[in-house]
């Protein structure tokens, strides 16, 4: 079976334990996490974890199954037709020209976010894909840290 | 009203209906065990290990359908209780354990047995609370036990740090659960019926795969119903042994590594797989590519997680077997035709005929197939049978004439040698009506033979019928022809004296050679009303047949008995 790349979002209890729980299996069943992100959902106890994985179709059903069968999981959203975003944050040393840079922040959704007597730092907010073209580029301006955040996705 | 924690313990078991609590105490438990000594609404039975406790309260559930209670204390005695978690959690057996846990204030300091009791059973627990508040005891307690008996049963951790169990606070115990993220599916799918129901009338060669779920769902009545109107033939998995009736017309046997020939061929050559509360396991199937090649399948469950783990699926139900039962039976009635699967019995017929299940007797030393077969000839329906692991476990399940649900009491999941005899007493003191045997080995009954002395303590009479070949015979038996006979560390012939043993603690002590003793001795043990080992010499090297090497088709099994 072909391998397929899949984002999951799973819709769980804001409890102290969840995310274990959620790793816990992703381990113990030896599912591939390439991307996971967790935040609490605004205005209640619930938390949205994001997940990026990879598996062929039994895998992927398998994943949504076993997350689903969590007692604290209330749904489990897999999607293929998913809004995705993920940030970066890039520190350049100061010497750089903060024009070019914020030149380039501006084509992937970004900006210069703080520039100070050493640094400057940068962020993106985009599709993974141009994420790393935005990486890709930065590269000209000498990056001293690259902080990729994890993907965010959110159903169409 | 208010009052302690641990007081609040004792009030929700007894507000649960528990009478027999199995457990061991220890620090960061003993305020619960205070609060035990004042109460008298439950039993508390003192096992002498804690992996005992938990498999007594695991028998005890198997045996009667109902939630198992252990506790125990924190650190050493929560990972003794581990091995006993993961035995019910791979079986889906409903089970509270309770355990003690360091103060809150303490936790996350490698306090003196301190260990993360709910990271360590996490993946071994249908699922897990560590208590942070007095507030939150009753209510956790409460869907403890909601979580543990319903949807697929499993067992569910309860962790109470000690300063909780000492705090007072007003105790209302919920009427009801309210777990919004836990809503377990309990209708099929009537679409999802009709097509199957019509897969059935369509199909020539239709297979009843029966598993353990249709035990813990207590559809077995439903089971022999849909099979006695249809006609179609069924086979057992290793956990639903009793489910069809050993008298059963339409029962070919047991399916997998040990089936017996007609029950793997009806798998291997069927045309529609009807799978009711099985999970289609590894020691099941064999080899994935050439199971079941020519068949369609209708997959049951309770749990979708089950559906499509292992085989596509063509028509996947969740839901609870009874309902989806009740509906494909009432949707048949008047439309199967049972005649037009008669060619597909009388194949199977011819396959038993040909190959049935059997082994060669002795006059001069023991078979332990004899031996069972004896056992189910003196006591029958009135025994609850429970097995160690090994080959005796096979054995049993092969050749007891097991008539009902939960007569029948194993590990089959996880495999777990020891459990027996702890499980034993669990269903004894369940079910104190019927007599319990233990079939074990000679390796199995040593995991827990301290046992003994809870068993004579509480007077709880269990037959243990060691078949005793010197050896761990099912690793022996890999070794006779896997590994060229080379027998690595299965040669138990330094042996302990079982009788001397068994007197040691209380018990009564048999030493059986010949097939007179072996009555005299099993129906002595029936009249002295005592726990008991019955130590049977039997042929060390018989082996299980028939026999699927592991990642084998299931049709080419090892079929031959030659005496060695
Ligand atoms: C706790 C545990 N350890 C090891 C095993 C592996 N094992 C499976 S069967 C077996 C031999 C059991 O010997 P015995 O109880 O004498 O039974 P027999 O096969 O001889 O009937 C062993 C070691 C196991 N299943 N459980
Ligand atoms: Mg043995």
């Amino acid at each position: 079976m072909q391998e397929v790349r899949r984002v999951i979002s799973a819709i769980v209890m804001n409890e102290s334990s969840v995310l274990a729980r959620v790793s816990g299996l992703f381990a113990g069943r030896g599912y591939n996490i390439e991307s996971l992100t967790v935040a609490p959902i605004p205005n209640s106890d619930l938390s949205r974890i994001t997940i990026v994985t990879k598996g062929n179709q039994r895998i992927i059903e398998q994943i949504t199954k076993q997350l689903n069968k969590l007692i604290s999981t209330l749904k489990v959203i897999e999607h293929e037709e998913m809004v995705e975003k993920e940030m970066v944050l890039i520190k350049f040393p100061a010497s750089e020209h903060l024009s070019d840079i914020q030149a380039l922040c501006h084509a992937y959704n970004g900006g210069i976010v703080n520039a100070g007597e050493n640094i400057i730092i940068a962020m993106a907010a985009d599709e993974s894909k141009r994420i790393e073209h935005f990486i890709e580029a930065s590269q000209r301006y000498n990056p001293l840290e690259i902080v990729r955040g994890g993907i965010v996705a959110i159903e169409r | 009203m208010k009052m302690s924690g641990a007081q609040m313990v004792c009030e929700a078991l007894i507000a649960e209906g528990v009478t027999t609590v199995f457990g061991y105490p220890g620090g960061a438990i003993m305020n619960v065990y205070d609060a035990i000594y004042k109460q008298n609404g439950f039993e508390h039975i003192l096992n002498r290990h804690e992996q005992a406790a938990v498999h007594a309260a695991d028998g005890y559930a198997r045996a009667t359908g109902k939630v198992g209670v252990a506790m125990v204390t924190s650190g050493p005695g929560f990972t003794n209780a581990i091995t006993g978690l993961a035995t019910a959690y791979m079986d889906s057996i409903p089970m509270v354990v309770i355990s003690g846990q360091v103060p809150l204030s303490l936790i996350g300091t490698d306090g003196f047995q301190e260990v993360d009791a709910v990271g360590i059973s996490r993946s071994c627990t249908k699922h897990n609370y560590l208590v942070g508040s007095i507030e939150d005891l009753p209510r956790i307690i409460k869907e403890a036990f909601y979580i543990a008996n319903s949807g697929r049963p499993g067992p569910v951790l309860v962790d109470i740090p000690k300063d909780i169990t000492a705090e007072y606070g007003v105790f209302n115990y919920p009427a009801e659960v309210n777990i919004p993220t836990y809503r377990p599916v309990s209708k099929g799918n009537d679409r999802q019926i009709k097509k199957a129901v019509d897969a059935i009338l369509e199909s020539k060669k239709p297979l009843l795969y029966v598993g353990g779920g249709v035990v813990l769902g207590n559809a077995s009545d439903l089971v022999r119903e849909f099979a006695k109107l249809t006609q179609i033939p069924a086979v057992e998995t290793l956990m639903a042994r009793g489910v069809m009736g050993s008298d059963n017309p339409l029962l070919l046997g047991m399916i997998g590594m040990h089936g017996n020939y007609a029950s793997n061929m009806a798998m291997s050559e069927t045309d529609l797989i009807i799978s009711l509360g099985a999970r289609f396991d590894d020691r099941v199937t064999g080899k994935l590519s050439e199971f079941a090649k020519y068949a369609q399948i209708i997959h049951i469950d309770i749990d979708p997680a089950n559906i499509g783990k292992i085989v596509d699926v063509d028509y996947p139900i969740v839901g609870d077997v009874n309902d989806v039962l009740q509906k494909m039976t009432s949707q048949l009635v008047g439309t199967v035709n049972p005649d037009r699967y008669q060619a597909w019995r009388e194949i199977l017929a011819r396959y038993d005929e040909l190959h049935p299940l059997s082994y060669n007797d002795s006059d001069e030393v023991i078979k332990p197939q004899w031996a069972i077969q004896r056992i189910g000839e003196m006591l029958g329906k009135k025994a609850i049978i429970t097995s160690d692991v090994g080959q005796h476990q096979m054995w049993a399940a092969q050749f007891y004439p097991f008539d009902r649900p939960r007569q029948w009491i194993n590990s089959g999941g996880l495999g777990t040698m020891g459990f027996g005899f702890p499980a034993a007493l669990g269903a004894k003191r369940g079910v104190p009506e019927k007599t319990v045997v233990n079939i074990t080995g000679d390796g199995s009954i040593l995991m827990n033979m301290q046992e003994l002395i809870t068993a004579a303590e509480y007077n709880i009479p269990v037959i243990n019928v060691i078949l005793n070949n010197n050896f761990l015979g099912m690793v022996r038996q890999w070794q006779t022809f896997f590994y060229d006979k080379r027998y690595s560390a299965t040669d138990l012939s330094f042996q302990p004296n079982f009788k001397a043993l068994a007197e040691a603690c209380g018990g009564i002590g048999y030493d059986v050679a010949t097939k007179k003793e072996f009555d005299e001795a099993i129906n002595d043990a029936i009249k002295q009303n005592k726990v008991c080992f019955v130590n049977v010499a039997v042929h060390r090297f018989e082996n299980v047949l028939p026999m699927v090497p592991a990642g084998g088709a299931l049709y080419n099994m090892l079929l031959e008995h030659k005496d060695q």
